[in-house]
């Protein structure tokens, strides 16, 4: 492989090294977990700011204190606001495939983001599922050369985040805010395009099942998509209208897409493997927020699972439908949080 | 191209453009066109959180004629890196990359990532220009402020002593460790174009003296930096290849009785004002003894007068 391997001595530098090389006007790769992406947090404002398309797979583990080397998406969720895109991935074939994707995003003259994709430690991260990995030259077929908006070059000097006043700070943010927007436009194009080049295609933004006549459609985010799936097929069986939704791009949040999805549903139950203490999991928080202004709306119910790794299977989801169906019949949500499987 | 003798000798031009935002009498100012002025403009600057993120002026208007490459406080060392890496695989390694780092984003924030480029052997140029205190967000003490220096964290004085940074390097083991004073600019000069033909990891130590953060007239920057010499307390040398040698004038200083008082250096300055005479006492004998030392260093290699330091 023509590239470079820079060993060093802790996140922080390793997400400056990235800023550093692909400033200079090379592609940049990096991965990290829980700590080490909060280490990270300060680079990673600087390298959206910068407008860098850095690509960063993110093992997904649990914060300490106190220690917890088991999967939640705490650690990335945490980052949601660093103007990095987000993706969760539900299987290990999805994170070779979207890394990839990413690429093509995040260097689109329309974007010039950096973006994360998110997979659970363990789950994915220490599990061997066969792949299909495509040959080279396919993919650069598919992903063209390097390309970022601007490089530093002595023929053409230029000064590279500077001190920017209050005159002109906020249409900095305001085009970082316009390039989300277009991601959101760009990833289904990308997602399709590579799904005919290689075959493996993950419906956009969101990916969907079983949703067009449900009453109840649960709400996902990485692995726990792929167990909903199977309780989606099981309460089927036993003639329950329930659909699930994997919520792949989280930044930018598909709102449009949950409008879409609302609006021939009674119920959506959100299952968050997060918590924003004080408040609730952002999935469920941002799916109201993303529903407030539509007329007839579907109650939203969320549910907390899985923190620090507890295992959330195709029955614990089931169990979350479940209870979900009983609050959509009584027409009301009982409780605006639950937690799943805690101890009492 | 490496020697210069008079700074007549330097080119004439100037890649600190005009209309910069530092102090009047800025001693880091001075130092940074003579930066750009001993290395040409081939060359990438990584300025961190320090005062020339305001001596370079804000967007959209910028100092530097040079490609500038603004980072975090603590992260000098790994945008180096990044960027050497880069260059490396652009195939532009005449490119040099030199880290513009102050006092406290090198000897406190910085110092990790500065330690891992230079385990790393990243192959650039870092200089610490040092004017003994955070300046740019009005004079807090870091590291490197020496002791009994007012600042506005220390308002009677720093109790604790300056950290050796040049040495700290050294022992990373890297190819050429020196250190410089804004008042010495054939010194500087020459070191820095020595450095340029050095691979791996070259580290400057720039004493860089401070009207605005140290208290005295604006007008006396260049006197202040060659007090701080011929004082004695702070030292000029070089570290190549693990070889030692006093450059001068301070190869001439060894001999504590051609050093100047140490209260001359001190009176000038607003920030020593609360020192006591017993602290210009232990200052003395931690001047002496750190210049035992140096005696020792430069005793054990052989004196080549490569820099003429003349000024």
């Amino acid at each position: 492989m023509d590239a470079e391997y820079i060993r060093v001595e802790s996140e922080h530098s390793a997400m400056v090294a990235c800023i550093g090389a692909a400033a200079t006007g090379v592609r940049t790769f990096t991965a990290t977990s829980a700590h080490g992406l909060a280490l990270m947090h300060e680079a990673l404002h600087w390298a959206s700011g910068s407008r860098l398309p850095i690509v960063m797979p993110v093992v997904n583990r649990a914060m300490g204190a106190p220690w917890s080397i088991w999967p939640d998406l705490s650690d990335s969720l945490s980052q949601r606001d660093t103007g990095w895109i987000q993706f969760y991935c539900a299987d290990n074939q999805e994170v070779f495939d979207t890394i990839i994707q990413a690429y093509k995003l995040c260097e689109d003259e329309r974007v010039f983001l950096p973006a994360m994709v998110c997979l659970e430690g363990f789950i994915l991260s220490h599990t061997y599922t066969p792949a299909k990995i495509p040959d080279q030259d396919e993919i650069d077929a598919f992903l063209p050369a390097y390309k970022s908006g601007w490089t530093l070059d002595v023929d053409h000097p230029c000064t590279h985040a500077s001190l920017v006043s209050p005159e002109w700070y906020m249409e900095f943010r305001y085009m970082i805010q316009e390039a989300m927007e277009n991601a959101k436009k760009l990833v289904p194009q990308i997602d399709k395009e590579y799904g005919k080049r290689f075959g493996f295609e993950y419906g956009g933004l969101v990916e969907k099942y079983k949703c067009e006549d449900a009453d109840l459609i649960m709400l996902t985010m990485g692995t726990i998509g792929s167990d909903a799936k199977l309780a989606v097929d099981k309460l089927r069986k036993d003639g329950q209208k329930v659909g699930s939704a994997r919520v792949r791009v989280y930044r930018p949040f598909p709102v449009e897409e949950i409008i879409k999805l609302a609006e021939n549903t009674r119920m959506l139950a959100t299952i968050d493997r997060h918590i924003s203490f004080g408040m609730e999991g952002f999935l469920a928080s941002e799916t109201k927020a993303s529903l407030f202004n539509q007329k007839d709306r579907p109650l939203v119910a969320g549910f907390i699972a899985g923190l620090g790794g507890r295992d959330v299977t195709s029955e614990t989801v089931e169990k979350i439908a479940k209870k979900s169906l009983q609050w959509m019949r009584d027409g009301k949500v009982e409780k605006e949080t639950e937690w799943v499987d805690l101890r009492e | 191209m490496n020697k210069i003798v008079t700074v007549k000798e330097l080119p004439k031009e100037e890649y600190l453009l005009k209309g910069h935002a530092a102090c009047a009498g800025c001693g880091p100012a001075i130092s940074l066109r003579l930066l750009f002025k001993a290395l040409g403009n081939r060359m990438i600057l990584v300025v961190p959180a320090c005062c020339t993120t305001v001596i370079q002026g804000p967007y959209p208007y910028t100092s530097s004629a040079v490609p500038l490459q603004n980072i975090l406080f603590e992260s000098t060392g790994a945008a180096a890196s990044g960027i050497t890496a880069a260059l490396r695989q652009r195939k532009l390694e005449d490119i040099t990359v030199v880290g513009w780092a102050g006092d406290g984003g090198t000897a406190d924030i910085g110092i990790q990532a500065l330690s891992g480029a230079a385990e790393r052997e990243t192959n650039f140029i870092y200089v610490c220009y040092d004017n003994e205190a955070y300046g740019n967000t009005g004079m807090q003490r870091s590291g490197a402020t020496p002791y009994g220096a007012w600042t506005t964290t220390t308002p009677s004085g720093k109790r604790e002593r300056k950290k050796d940074m040049p040495l700290i390097m050294a022992a990373h083991r890297i190819p050429y460790v020196a250190t410089a004073c804004t008042s010495y600019p054939v010194d500087f000069v020459s070191k820095l174009r020595k450095a340029k033909g050095i691979k791996g990891t070259k580290y400057i130590h720039l004493l860089a003296p401070c009207p605005t953060g140290w208290r005295y007239d604006t007008s006396k920057t260049v006197e202040m930096g060659r007090l701080a010499v011929q004082t004695g307390m702070w030292v000029l040398y070089e570290i190549e290849d693990g070889k030692f040698r006093l450059n001068s004038p301070s190869d001439r200083l060894a001999d504590k009785s051609k050093r100047k008082a140490l209260k001359e250096y001190f009176a000038l300055q607003g920030r020593f004002r609360s020192l006591a005479k017993d602290d210009v006492e232990k200052i003395q004998k931690w001047v002496d003894e750190d210049w035992e030392n140096y005696r020792k260093l430069a005793s054990n290699c052989v004196s080549d007068p490569a820099l003429p330091g003349k000024i």
